[in-house]
């Protein structure tokens, strides 16, 4: 058992300390937008911030949290009001199947917050995750709407 | 949101309403049909509810490619409802079976929502209108013909007006119209505009479910294993090793070729099955190698006995008597679909009932499938369609329901949710279909085509899926893009002698269909030679190609072309190719601009792609869907490759089976030719011209001739 901090809430997590978080979230507290993909931190599915930074849980052992803070996408929006970087995903009609689409807004909600004008080679290079779809484009063409805003 | 899960009622509701785009949005999963009485069914595809909420029926199941929208679109359009009222609903399999497939075809596959179901949908939308206008005029004692409808409103030509809501409930109990007239396509107000998708808030704010998120009460959890060798047995396992693991509640064998753990979580039952012994006896074919299922289909290049897809004169002849022959062989390799959200279903089992909650191209299939596992008739089964994250042929294919439903059998009256692992969807796929193709044509002294022989040598997905559809052994779908006639995926030359067979060679793995489905391969061999005839005969591959192209295949060709600038200057050492094809009932060209630095590193700089579909619904969500299928297909083309090794599957993650990420995204920019007069699919006809547009530039770039996917095993370096 241990108790973590998720979305500014502390958390009972009942499970066996060497899970990882991903399935912390998914099967022990039900937080099922995070997104299992691929297990073994190549596809971005499960990224969630841990002290804002961006990080594959699928990796994260929740005996390795500690006291860390945990933002997942369903802490993201401020009741009703998505962030900035939701709604220029709504606004631009990114998702498509949407399964990827957690993982994509945790990872460039945090390039916002680290870097408020990303170049295209910025994203590049922050934008690891992998969508089959392929939003790439609008991916793209969202967080630089989100930057102006 | 609020989940709502009544085992008793046997339904599953997923409701939330919010604002998006400018509208409104709301989404139920799936179809209830215990539904309040003042709730109106006016017809199978259109409910009203009392304060105007339209719910549209949909059939085909959304995985991301807009077809929820698109279809919502079409009934919208006739039904003359206010777009932001409108929400959706599926109805279940099991309704459809026992409502005598009212709802008709549930495949979701093959570019097909649209172009197969427009005509009913609009009927089903046009029907409903007509008996909302015949309830107004009934109440008012006037003419139908005095009244309009518009906005979910009838209007009376005197000015007064009732809403859909009122009126759904007197409409309903009306006789159908027998004659159902559909609007000229001038007077479409819904139909053909960029209107935003119904399904976007819930995927950005993490409250979508999918088939993977289903929750149930007192439900488990499986993980599996199935034989790695295709054809293989399950041998033994050792239960007793992994049974007192937390969480881990029973170890159970299927079919006889897999080992499933159930357990409370998924991780649990994953880790369980990591640590369960287990011996597979995989017969002979855990002997196969790459090595041979190369020779396999190498040997179908020169056999005398085929499958003939289209003849026209005398090929042979004419080639034997050409000025000019040209000979070049190509090979296409197998590729794992691997959608984002791996394979997954939950299944409730009892004695009389059997349930299943499941994200699936095809939820007839999905139900077939459940019963036969189930031992139940269809009657006592059905399934809940979910959202898919991702589909592109793989959740066709119901293998997984079975496995689900097996498992839930050993566990009477507990749900269980089955999980694949990435792993066990890389290895245990129904992969692209791999070919190889020889091409051989002849060329007059002036350059002109005379004959053309194309020899496909390879995997029949027919024979894989469904044997009993081969007609007198030919599969017909290897030949798409190069039939000879047709409204599906027509060959588009006129060539004087033309020959084009099929030397079905099969080797174990699963074929399967995979986005593009055999347009893929077959525009990669058809365009790679085309410029290779094209340079034999000293001509520009656009020209050599439209001396020879039908005038809607031209058309789009030169659409892109134009668009792209082709044969303008282009920035330094940035090339040009091109290639075109027709796949699912629509037209496409594709104009790929690349460089390749001395060091051999490809940069596909920019697509531009013209698809002409006929009428195009939702421009915005056909660029949508253009641009991602090139991230599949250049994807496949750059690093797809499933191998065997001792039969078995040798990729097992991302990390062996790369795929395209941000950084190598092109630009792609859409053009819209929408001649109008057909209905054409959106979803996959792109893709088949993105492998053979990147590699007529390379050559362009390089003067290397790649025959053989993936790129990533080609050097491209000059000298090496």
């Amino acid at each position: 058992m241990a108790v973590i901090n998720i979305n500014g809430k502390s958390v009972d997590a009942k499970v066996d300390p060497r899970t990882p978080l991903l399935w912390v979230l998914r099967d022990t507290l039900g937080m099922t937008g995070t997104k299992y993909g691929c297990g073994i931190a190549q596809c971005g599915a499960c990224t969630v911030h841990i002290d804002g930074v961006p990080t594959r849980s699928c990796q994260v052992p929740l005996n390795s949290v500690g006291g860390r803070k945990i933002t997942t996408i369903e802490g993201l929006a401020d009741g009703d009001k998505l962030n900035k970087i939701q709604a220029a995903w709504v606004a631009l009609d990114v998702p498509q199947c949407g399964y990827c689409q957690s993982g994509m807004i945790m990872a460039a909600t945090a390039l916002l917050a680290a870097k408020p004008n990303p170049t295209d080679a910025d994203i590049d290079a922050a934008m690891t995750n992998i969508c089959r779809c392929g939003t790439y484009k609008q991916i793209r063409e969202a967080i630089h709407a989100a930057a102006k805003v | 949101m609020t989940i709502q899960t009544s085992l008793g009622r046997r339904s599953f509701l997923v409701g939330t309403a919010a604002a998006t785009g400018g509208f409104s949005l709301a989404f139920s999963f799936p179809y209830a049909p215990a539904m309040a009485a003042e709730v109106q069914e006016v017809n199978a595809w259109v409910v009203i509810h009392p304060d105007d909420k339209v719910v549209i029926r949909i059939a085909r199941s959304e995985m991301g490619q807009g077809t929820l929208t698109g279809l919502c679109q079409m009934v919208a359009e006739e039904l003359e409802c206010d777009w932001k009222k409108i929400t959706t609903e599926y109805p279940t399999p099991g309704e459809n079976v026992r409502r005598n497939r009212i709802w008709k075809n549930y495949s979701t596959g093959g570019s097909r929502g649209i172009r197969e179901s427009n005509q009913y949908v609009r009927e089903g939308g046009a029907a409903a209108r007509m008996m909302l206008i015949a309830a107004a005029a009934a109440e008012w004692k006037v003419p139908a013909a005095e009244c309009t409808a518009e906005n979910s409103v009838v209007k009376h030509s005197s000015g007064k007006t009732l809403t859909y809501g009122h009126l759904a409930s007197a409409a309903a109990k009306l006789e159908p119209p027998k004659e159902i007239p559909l609007k000229d396509p001038k007077d479409w107000k819904v139909i053909g505009k960029p209107i935003h998708r119904l399904d976007t808030l819930e995927k950005v704010n993490g409250k979508q479910m999918y088939g993977i998120d289903v929750k149930l009460p007192n439900m488990l959890t499986g993980a599996v294993k199935a034989c790695p060798v295709r054809g293989g047995k399950l041998k033994s396992f050792d239960a007793a090793k992994v049974e007192k693991m937390p969480g881990v509640k029973k170890v159970v064998s299927i079919d006889g070729n897999a080992v499933v753990v159930v357990a409370d979580t998924y991780w649990a039952a994953r880790t369980a099955l990591a640590a369960l012994p287990v011996e597979w006896d995989v017969g002979k074919l855990g002997d196969v190698q790459q090595s041979d299922v190369v020779a396999m289909l190498k040997e179908g290049l020169t056999a005398t006995e085929t499958y003939i897809g289209n003849k026209v004169g005398d090929a042979k002849s004419a080639i034997d008597g050409a000025a000019k022959k040209v000979e070049a062989t190509y090979a296409f390799p197998w590729q794992n679909h691997a959608p984002m959200e791996p394979l997954n279903a939950t299944a409730l089992w009892t004695a009389d009932k059997c349930e299943v909650w499941t994200g699936t191209q095809n939820g007839e299939a999905a139900l077939a499938a459940a019963s036969e596992a189930a031992d139940l008739p269809v009657a006592k089964c059905d399934v809940y369609k979910m959202m898919l994250g991702g589909g592109f042929g793989r959740r066709g294919r119901a293998d997984y329901v079975r496995q689900a439903v097996l498992v839930a059998k050993q566990m009477p009256g507990t749900p269980v949710k089955l999980v694949w692992s990435r792993e066990e969807d890389m290895q245990q796929g129904n992969y692209h279909p791999t070919t190889m193709c020889k091409m051989t044509g002849g060329l007059d002294k002036d350059g002109n085509l005379v004959g053309l022989h194309v020899r496909i040598s390879g995997q029949s997905i027919l024979a894989s899926l469904a044997p009993q559809s081969l007609q007198n052994g030919m599969d017909p779908a290897t030949f798409q893009g190069l039939m000879a006639s047709g409204p599906e995926a027509a060959y588009g030359y006129n060539v004087p002698n033309l020959l084009i067979d099929h030397a079905m060679r099969n080797p174990h793995l699963m074929a399967g269909f995979w986005r593009g489905v055999n347009v893929n391969q077959n525009a990669v061999y058809m365009e790679s030679f085309m410029d290779e005839l094209a340079e034999a005969a000293g001509k520009d591959p656009l020209e050599f190609r439209l001396k020879l192209l039908k005038p809607k295949y031209a058309a789009v060709l030169k659409a892109a072309c134009d668009k792209a600038g082709y044969g303008k200057p282009l920035p330094q050492g940035h090339f040009h190719g091109i290639a075109q094809v027709m796949g699912y009932g629509s037209y496409v060209a594709g104009v790929a601009e690349v460089s390749v630095n001395p060091d051999g590193v490809l940069k596909i700089h920019k697509i531009t792609a013209a698809t002409d579909p006929g009428y195009a619904v939702n421009p915005w969500l056909i660029e949508r869907q253009v641009a991602g299928s090139f991230v599949y297909g250049l994807s496949a083309a750059l690093y797809g490759e499933i191998t065997v090794k001792n039969g078995v599957v040798e990729q097992t993650n991302f990390d062996s089976y790369n795929v395209m990420r941000m950084d190598e995204m092109p630009e792609v920019e859409t053009v819209i030719v929408g001649s109008g007069g057909f209905w054409g699919g959106v979803g996959e006809p792109t893709i088949a011209v993105a492998a053979p547009s990147v590699l007529n530039a390379i050559y362009k770039a390089t003067g290397k001739r790649v025959r053989e996917l993936p790129l990533m095993n080609n050097e491209l370096k000059k000298g090496a």
